[in-house]
């Protein structure tokens, strides 16, 4: 490289091959600014898929019927992975996963905040995983476009999975939902307490700041917490209805002249109660992966000793 | 408490015999075996696979992006490439 380039002329060429829809990677020059936004989001990301097993995970002991408890089993497994997956695309950032996994541990990170609902009945399992990951997937199908290629590989293994897990919560709500009154009346009721919660997914409207401007033009997301909110509404609403369920908002209609579902926003107030602590299940989750850690650590100990051995 | 930083290991997937082994992440494992345990669990656990391929990733050497010049091809190099001759042979596998 050539040391006479200046800063200016770095960030410009950066921009340009940005704007191009070139792919950064890890060892490239980038704005310290554009690294440390990936290092933070990548890492939300991560945790959320970690703490996503726990609201699911509860059930796979009641889970009705052995193919139920395998699939279940199965999705949660996939979420492990993308947790891994996602921690080792933002290491090749500079920051380690022991760090981002303590941090998590010491009550210090992010998740996303749709798993501080709690999961009462067996219909919250296939309600997370049709709405709360057909959400994901909205957000997670624009990330694919991101800027940071090894985020962008992630994305696309991500989504792949993902849609095994929306079928399989597809498939476990339409059976309640033509089931017995009794499980109908149990489907709803799923719906209707995650119906708020998966719209806040995509976060609150974006108030245009310069930061958000700026992630949009380094394409670190390629859409706003807006576009992303109503492509999964637009999506997801016509699929509840055809089930013959309805959602917990009388104010919900279809506007011709955009082609839109219009919808009541989520109470935004909630969401910042619930992301400081004060939700429903933030001690529980946090104790839970506590817990998981600490019964983890003899398989840590004696890999450890393991590496020891075969390095002696 | 350094117990879950172990290090990575670049995992290459083949998808079936005589295919090419595909780099597709990596996994965190205290030695070579275990991350071949873990590349199974976290790359092959769904889509078929009959061979894996770990690599410590400080093993790995690479080019620098930086360094476009590494790749230049600052002479006329079609005298390599086969579409640039006039032979009337039956199409090799170009
Ligand atoms: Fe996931
Ligand atoms: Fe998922």
């Amino acid at each position: 490289m050539n040391s006479q380039v200046t800063a200016e002329d770095q960030l410009a060429r950066f921009e340009e091959r940005v704007a191009r829809g070139e792919k950064v990677e890890p060892g490239d020059w980038m704005p310290d600014e554009y690294r440390k936004s990936l290092i933070r989001m990548i890492g939300q990301h991560a945790h959320s898929e970690i703490v996503g097993q726990l609201p699911e995970g509860k059930w796979i002991p009641y889970a009705p019927g052995f193919r139920r408890k395998l699939t279940l089993i199965a999705k949660v497994q996939d979420e492990a992975g993308h947790g891994q997956l996602l921690y080792r695309a933002a290491e090749t950032l500079g920051k380690s996963r022991e760090e981002m996994l303590e941090e998590l541990l010491a009550g210090k990170a992010k998740y996303a905040n749709v798993f501080n609902y709690p999961t009462p009945s067996w219909a919250d399992v296939g309600v997370i995983g049709w709405l709360v990951d057909m959400a994901a997937v909205v957000n997670q199908t624009m990330l694919q476009q991101t800027s940071f290629g090894p985020y962008a590989r992630a994305m696309k293994r991500i989504c792949y999975e993902e849609s095994f897990h929306i079928k399989q919560g597809y498939d476990l709500v339409a059976t309640l939902a033509k089931g017995t009154p009794e499980q109908k009346a149990m489907v709803q009721g799923a719906i209707d307490r995650w119906w708020y919660p998966t719209l806040m997914m995509s976060g609150p409207p974006d108030n245009l700041s310069a930061h958000t401007l700026q992630s949009l033009k380094w394409r670190i997301k390629t859409k706003t917490n807006e576009q992303v909110r109503q492509e999964y509404v637009d999506l997801i609403v016509p699929q509840i209805r055809a089930l013959g369920l309805t959602i917990p908002d009388r104010d919900l209609k279809y506007d011709e002249k955009s082609e839109h579902w219009s919808y009541t926003q989520p109470d935004w107030e909630e969401l910042k109660r619930v992301v400081n602590g004060d939700g429903p299940m933030n001690k529980e989750r946090l104790a839970v992966r506590r817990k998981a850690h600490e019964d983890g650590r003899w398989v840590r100990e004696a890999l450890a000793a393991k590496r020891k051995e075969v390095a002696a | 408490m350094s117990d879950t930083q172990f290090d990575t290991y670049e995992v290459f997937h083949q998808k079936k015999k005589g295919d090419p082994h595909i780099h597709v992440g990596a996994v965190h494992a205290p030695d070579p075996q275990t991350a071949l345990q873990y590349a199974r669990d976290q790359f092959a656990r769904r889509l078929a696979c009959v061979s894996l391929w770990v690599v410590n990733s400080r093993d790995i050497t690479a080019t620098d992006y930086q360094d476009e010049r590494f790749f230049s091809m600052v002479l006329d190099k079609s005298y390599r490439d086969p579409k640039d001759f006039d032979a009337p042979l039956k199409e090799t596998n170009v």
